[in-house]
């Protein structure tokens, strides 16, 4: 039997539904018996791999770096889940969309606020620009699969990947769909 | 006590029942057990019929009418359940959570909340139209209650309670269109409004975290809508303490 290559991946949120990837315990191990993690902030793969069957996105769209990455995830994943409520809708990590420019809250963060050095951080290649609205990530690529929740709990993610694994979409009806 | 008034014949999905003249095909399907889901509804109050959640097909000529502002009449064919039907009622969930800022995750009614319940009751997993991500002020300025309009769906319940049951009107809508918001008297801060009584009404139906006892944090505040039908009823048989309560 062939191996699925699952892969997962952290773009603007804050590891939150990672953490509950992990928090499916023991089932990590019937896990491990079917499918490879080919990428993923919990292993230490640098380049994202080509031919992947699904990989889960965490986090929305919130600078250039996160945009560029799900483009070239959506180019070498055969299904692409939105993974918790911040790929889902924007979530916390869009609550600055309402303010409008980016520049204008890193101002009032890294200039205005009495205890910074009055620098706005940015360095090329290093900094990745903000984006001007934070987007969920269906806004910018094709996503076959959506699981809310802030976090996910572990045992929708585990229901998620037992239908995947076994074929199917997962369950995309009842309380497998509530945000937050 | 038994109700005398006239009935004509109405069908839900095919299988006939018996309305009251004058009943709305929402309380008709209540009485008798067929589910429509509905948001702006609430037994008690006067009929908004701003939501469009409880949408329902009129067979002759497939209207589409919202259930709790249409009469039925007789030999009337409803449908409540079809394809055409649930994509708009998820189209209308998602226009809503689109139209406002909500971050569930952060709410004091996560868990709680008739919208997120109606979103999940109609399939809605993510919103496929652009978020307005509008910028609105929180009024907190009240000692009991914050109001949060980023939630508010303006499904006007609060507006209605304060008027029709507390009698304080304090809640209106101002501006049309998307600028359409709720003001509390004349346009003050809620906090300094003399006509508000602190009864508690309107945070008791608002169906979403836009209203809310202060410090509340996540996931705290649970309304209880069922209070103003306790009351309405009480009203409507003149008695002034429930029956329970009475004795
Ligand atoms: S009001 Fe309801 S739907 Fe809106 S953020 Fe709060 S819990 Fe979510
Ligand atoms: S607390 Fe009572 S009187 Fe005050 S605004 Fe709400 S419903 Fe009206
Ligand atoms: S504050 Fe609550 S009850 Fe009032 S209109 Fe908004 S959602 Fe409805
Ligand atoms: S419940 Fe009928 S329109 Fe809102």
């Amino acid at each position: 039997m062939t191996r699925a290559r699952i892969a997962t991946a952290w773009l603007g949120g804050c590891s939150g539904c990672h953490m509950s990837f992990l928090d499916m315990d023991e089932w990590l191990f019937e896990l491990a018996d079917v499918a490879d993690l080919v990428y993923s902030p919990i292993a230490d793969v640098k380049v994202f791999p080509e031919d992947v069957d699904v990989t889960f996105v965490e986090g929305a769209l919130a600078n250039e770096d996160n945009l560029r990455e799900a483009r070239h995830i959506r180019e070498n994943s055969r299904l692409v889940v939105a993974f918790g409520d911040c790929a889902v809708s924007g979530n916390v990590t869009a609550m600055r969309n309402p303010l409008g420019d980016p520049i204008e809250i890193v101002k009032a963060v890294y200039v205005d606020a009495p205890d910074r050095d009055g620098q706005i951080p940015k360095k090329e290649g290093i900094v990745p620009p903000l984006l001007p609205q934070v987007l969920p990530i269906h806004k910018a690529i094709r996503v076959d699969a959506f699981l809310p929740g802030c976090p996910p709990p572990a045992d929708r993610i585990q229901a998620a990947l037992e239908a995947l694994l076994e074929g199917a979409l997962p369950p995309n009806r009842g309380e497998a769909i509530r945000w937050g | 006590m038994v109700d005398r008034r006239p009935t004509i014949h109405v069908s839900f999905d095919g299988v006939e029942y018996e309305a009251f003249v004058g009943e709305s095909v929402l309380e008709c399907a209540r009485r008798v057990g067929v589910k429509i889901p509905s948001l702006c509804f609430l037994e008690g109050l006067s009929v908004w019929g701003g939501c469009r959640v409880c949408v329902v097909e009129i067979a002759e000529g497939h209207r589409l009418r919202p259930a709790c502002a249409t009469t039925c009449v007789a030999d009337m064919e409803i449908k409540t359940e079809t394809p055409r039907l649930r994509a708009y009622r998820k189209s209308i969930l998602e226009l809503l959570f689109a139209e406002g800022n909500h971050v569930c995750a952060v709410c004091v009614s996560n868990g709680n909340c008739e919208l997120q319940d109606m979103a999940v009751h109609c399939g809605m997993d993510h919103v496929r139209y652009d978020t307005q991500a509008p910028k609105r002020e929180i009024d907190a300025s009240h000692p009991k209650y914050i109001f949060d309009p980023n939630r508010c769906i303006l499904c006007t319940r609060c507006v209605r309670v304060c008027d029709e049951i507390e009698g304080a009107h304090v809640w209106d809508i101002s501006y049309r269109g998307e600028s359409a918001h709720l003001i509390t008297e004349m346009n003050k801060p809620w906090g300094e409004s003399l006509s508000c009584t602190w009864c508690g009404k309107c945070v008791a139906v608002c169906p979403t975290g836009s209203l809310a006892y202060q410090g509340r944090a996540i996931g705290e505040m649970e309304h209880d809508p069922a209070m103003i039908k306790r009351l309405a009823v009480a009203r409507n048989r003149h008695e002034w303490l429930y029956p329970e309560e009475a004795k």
